[in-house]
């Protein structure tokens, strides 16, 4: 076990391309880390820096108390799981999961004994001595974790692994991937693109942008307090929606309770509200209201997203709510938005403007 | 074909077997000739259909040759070709894996320089360049022995090319699972990367064998003791028989002899060779 | 030139593993090379005792030289002889095979062993039937009133190499034909068939267009064996006789090398053969890396 810990981590590409901009990140022993943002973004590129797959431009990477930078791979005490499982074709699955410590000198005894308690951990005890190609995608995907966990390591580190199941399986090995790092405890970092793996799976998340870090905390705290434009939207589902300050403070029928705009901090220029805090019927506490109507109504069973118009403008807004409110397409009504529901951002940089009371969320 | 024409398909059944007949002439020619009496050819007769003299023609020409048209036994010469087919085929495929493997999996100076400098054996076939390859070949002493027919031939790059183009395609996680496992590159090439070329490998031993079997040229020019001549240049001694017209029957008994090892490969391989043709060339 | 994402470290073990390719090349290809460039440009004495260097004269006399000149042409005939004879029936048996479902491994199979065969036992077996006293065509020929002897006629001994040259090559041409062929998918074909083209249209409109990216890889590499790969037909056969009917310039290259012992002029020779070797390969490169985008 041990912590793994970024500084000033830097990638630049022999074509001049910098795909990793300045990333200071610290992974405490035992926590599972998610890597997320979307493609382009270097969290793949973070990753392999790690393992060893990527060299190292500029900055200092430590797995416990080493530093790493120069070492290879196999050297890193690391096991990696890839998107595409890479597992060896022409070797039996029980092959796979052994040539790790084959190559590192284990016993017959102590490889058979790590491999079957593997295979027994994930289930995948049949297939030991099948071949890959004679296994479904999610068993490949398990004898891919088996590797790794055989050679009980400091770090595990995980490519997007779910990224080829279908949707089902996927939900289902999210689920066991958590069991199994619970009980483990081993160090992990997991890079995916899929925001609502991130936010299942991570202790922390890391939202990555362009290279550099965008927020780093926990689930709830980067749903509930984004940091800027770009995690407030790439974080939930259905994305937050946006909405210019003026279309707020303007138009007939709004702002009964204007009160709480003037309340937004001074620079403010886009103001965020997450599409199940917005009321139809009014609540208690202080709120806002604006009158819009109804254009698209999609059920999705236990909820409902409803995609309205503000009235005499051309903003829409998507609402999340439980079950299925008696209300027609093309049918006006009012929404209703309480202070705590605004998240407020910078009109030019996109950052958010009003700090929690005390803590500072900085990551560099 | 869209439309269905029953008289077409006859009509291209047709067509193939007229093909398949021209190709298949000139063989079932020899292997009639080679099962006639002796004297046969000298009455002016055309054989067509199988004698009766097959064994005896065979064993005769496998043991004791054509002594004198200068073509020692058959037999003997069966054995040169196949030692000096599986050398260069056996060489070939080593030096080029070794080499496909240094050039796809390593960076290092010069890499381009090497690279082309294999690349340009491909253009010249040995017979552009025989009368100083020869004279290297006697400097050193190698004329006469069976690494002096095989050695030259094994520098040219075809086999080369193919196995970078296929080690291009395996995909790089496997590489990097490998060394995240600690293999370093000779277990890769060991443990992972021959395994996975075992059919590129085998396509590839038709092609070469083939090819070392039926060289012609090159061992004339060095082997001047017919205990090196090898089957496919003997034959054309006992065809330029000094005194009177050669025997054919004979003479077509060693080649359908000399012929028969190499069909015999294709015919057994034939979908590895294929495949192997395909890729080789382009 | 592309690479992988990840090579190994290494500082000598690379070199140690190219080293016997490049040992082998360097000592039996690259030197030779550079010496029958290096022989073009000398001439040796009467007694064979002692060289200069004469520049281009190896050269001026070779193009000035009839039977050189004579050579090239003939050269230019068989080329062009066996790579048209064997690519068209290569193309129609393909054509035809193509269209067959469950034959078609059959008639392939039949079709592709030749290439086994050693050019020179192919020359060796069309001259026994070519043969002017116990041949069977020779027997035919004469009840139409031909008399063949490819001893006495010079065409006849083309006739008799392009034959047996291209024989041989069908199998190959074949196999890239066929290959060509099923890459052309169906729906062009029923497309055009919608479009009212008949089978014989469709062929020389849409299929043989599309084929000639093969069409013309095979030409090169027709042509290359017919300069090269022959040697053993003719030797085999001819000799390039008679009276230089059939002498190409691979085959001169031999003689004058090594029977006639004129070191100077067959070295002349190599090196203009490797000139236009060079030339075919770098057309076909070119070619090819063009079409990758087709």
């Amino acid at each position: 076990m041990a912590s793994i810990k970024l500084d000033a981590l830097e990638k630049t590409y022999p074509g001049g391309v910098q795909a990793v901009k300045g990333i200071d990140l610290e992974v405490a022993d035992g926590e599972f880390v998610v890597l997320v943002g979307p493609s382009g973004c270097g969290k793949s590129t973070l990753l392999r820096m790690v393992a060893g797959l990527e060299t190292i431009s500029s900055g200092e990477l430590h797995i416990g108390e080493r530093r790493v930078n120069d070492l290879e791979p196999a050297r890193r005490d690391i096991a990696m799981v890839f998107q595409n499982y890479a597992l060896y074709p022409h070797m039996t699955v029980f092959d796979n999961l052994a040539y790790g410590l084959k190559n590192r000198g284990f016993g017959r005894d102590e490889i058979r004994r790590r491999v079957e308690e593997a295979a027994r951990m994930l289930e995948i005890e049949p297939f030991l001595p099948r071949k890959p190609r004679q296994l479904s995608g999610g068993q490949r995907q398990r004898v891919a974790m088996g590797r790794a966990l055989v050679r009980e390591p400091a770090a595990f580190l995980f490519d997007e692994p779910l990224s080829n199941l279908d949707a089902k399986l996927r939900v289902q090995m999210r689920v066991e991937i958590k069991r199994l790092q619970r009980r483990l405890k081993t160090t992990s970092l997991y890079v995916t693109h899929d925001q609502l793996e991130a936010m299942t799976l991570g202790d922390r998340l890391v939202v990555l942008n362009g290279g550099r870090i965008e927020q780093v905390g926990t689930p709830m705290e980067v749903y509930a307090r984004p940091a800027s434009l770009f995690v407030a939207t790439f974080i939930g589902s259905p994305a937050m929606n946006l909405l210019p300050l003026e279309a707020l403070l303007s138009g007939p029928g709004t702002a009964v309770h204007g009160a709480l705009l003037h309340d937004l901090p001074s620079g403010t220029g886009i103001v965020g509200v997450r599409p199940d805090a917005l009321r139809l019927e009014p609540p208690r506490a202080p709120h806002l209201t604006l009158a819009a109507t109804l254009e698209l109504f999609e059920a999705a069973g236990a909820e409902s997203h409803l995609h309205v118009r503000l009235a005499g403008s051309d903003q829409t807004l998507v609402i999340r709510t439980a079950g299925q409110p008696p209300v027609a397409e093309g049918q006006r009504l009012h929404v209703h938005i309480t202070r705590d529901a605004l998240h407020p951002f910078h009109r030019e940089s996109g950052r958010r403007l009003d700090e929690p009371p005390g803590a500072r969320e900085q990551a560099a | 074909m869209v439309e269905h024409r029953p008289w077409s398909q006859l009509a291209a059944h047709l067509i193939l077997i007229a093909g398949v007949a021209l190709v298949l002439f000139p063989v079932y020619i020899a292997i009639v000739a080679s099962t006639q009496a002796p004297g046969e050819f000298l009455r002016g007769t055309l054989p067509l259909v199988p004698g009766g003299h097959a064994l005896e023609n065979y064993r005769a020409m496998w043991e004791s040759g054509l002594s004198r048209a200068g073509a020692p036994p058959v037999g003997k010469m069966l054995v040169n070709s196949l030692v000096m087919a599986l050398a260069i085929t056996l060489g070939k495929l080593v030096i080029s894996l070794l080499s496909a493997f240094a050039i796809v999996y390593f960076r290092f100076p010069f890499r381009l320089f090497f690279f082309w400098l294999i690349f340009v054996t491909l253009m010249l076939p040995v017979e552009v360049r025989i009368i100083p390859t020869f004279q290297v070949v006697a400097d050193l002493g190698m004329l006469n022995s069976f690494a002096g027919l095989s050695i030259p031939l094994i520098a040219s790059a075809t086999a080369t090319f193919l196995f970078r183009q296929f080690f291009m395609t395996v995909p790089e996680e496997l590489l990097e699972a490998a060394r995240v496992d600690g293999a370093g590159p000779f277990r890769f090439f060991r443990d992972i990367l021959l395994p996975l070329s075992i059919t590129n490998i085998a396509a590839l031993f038709v092609i070469l064998f083939i090819y070392g079997w039926n060289q012609y040229l090159w061992p004339l020019l060095i082997t001047t003791d017919s205990d090196y001549y090898t089957v496919v240049m003997g034959i054309q001694r006992m065809t330029t028989a000094a005194d009177g017209d050669p025997q054919w029957h004979l003479v077509m008994a060693a080649v359908v002899m000399a012929a028969l090892p190499p069909v015999l490969v294709i015919l057994f391989m034939q979908r590895l060779f294929v495949k192997g043709l395909t890729e080789t060339e382009k | 030139m592309q690479t992988k994402r990840m090579t190994f470290p290494g500082r000598w073990l690379p070199y140690a593993l190219l080293a016997p390719q490049v040992i082998v090349t360097l000592i039996f290809f690259i030197w030779p090379s550079l010496q029958a460039l290096y022989m073009s440009l000398l001439r040796e004495d009467a007694f064979g005792l002692s060289s200069t260097f004469v520049g281009l004269a190896n050269f001026a006399r070779l193009f000035a030289d009839d039977t050189y000149l004579d050579s090239l042409s003939v050269t230019a005939v068989f080329a062009i002889g066996t790579t048209l004879l064997s690519m068209a029936a290569a193309l129609l048996l393909a054509a035809t095979v193509n269209r067959m479902l469950r034959s078609r491994n059959a008639y392939t199979t039949l079709l592709v062993w030749p290439y086994a065969i050693a050019p020179a036992i192919a020359g060796v077996l069309w001259w026994f039937i070519f043969n002017p006293s116990i041949g069977i065509v020779p027997y035919a020929l004469e009840m139409l009133g031909y008399r063949w002897n490819h001893r006495t006629s010079g065409a006849d001994a083309m006739m008799l190499v392009i034959i047996a040259a291209a024989w041989k090559q069908i199998a190959y041409n074949f196999l890239f034909f066929l290959a060509g062929l099923q890459s052309i998918p169906q729906s062009l074909i029923e497309a055009a068939a919608i479009d009212g083209a008949g089978p014989v249209k469709r062929f020389w409109t849409i299929v043989f267009p599309l084929l000639s990216p093969t069409t013309f890889f095979l030409m090169v590499v027709n042509v290359v064996y017919a300069m090269f790969d022959t040697f053993g037909v003719i030797h085999a056969t001819t000799q390039g006789g008679p009276s230089q009917a059939t002498n190409t310039l691979v085959y001169k290259v031999y003689a004058d090398g090594f029977v006639g012992m004129n070191l100077g002029s067959s070295a002349a020779q190599s090196v203009v053969l490797m000139a236009i070797v060079i030339a075919l390969t770098v057309v076909q490169f070119r070619y090819i890396e063009r079409r990758v985008n087709y």
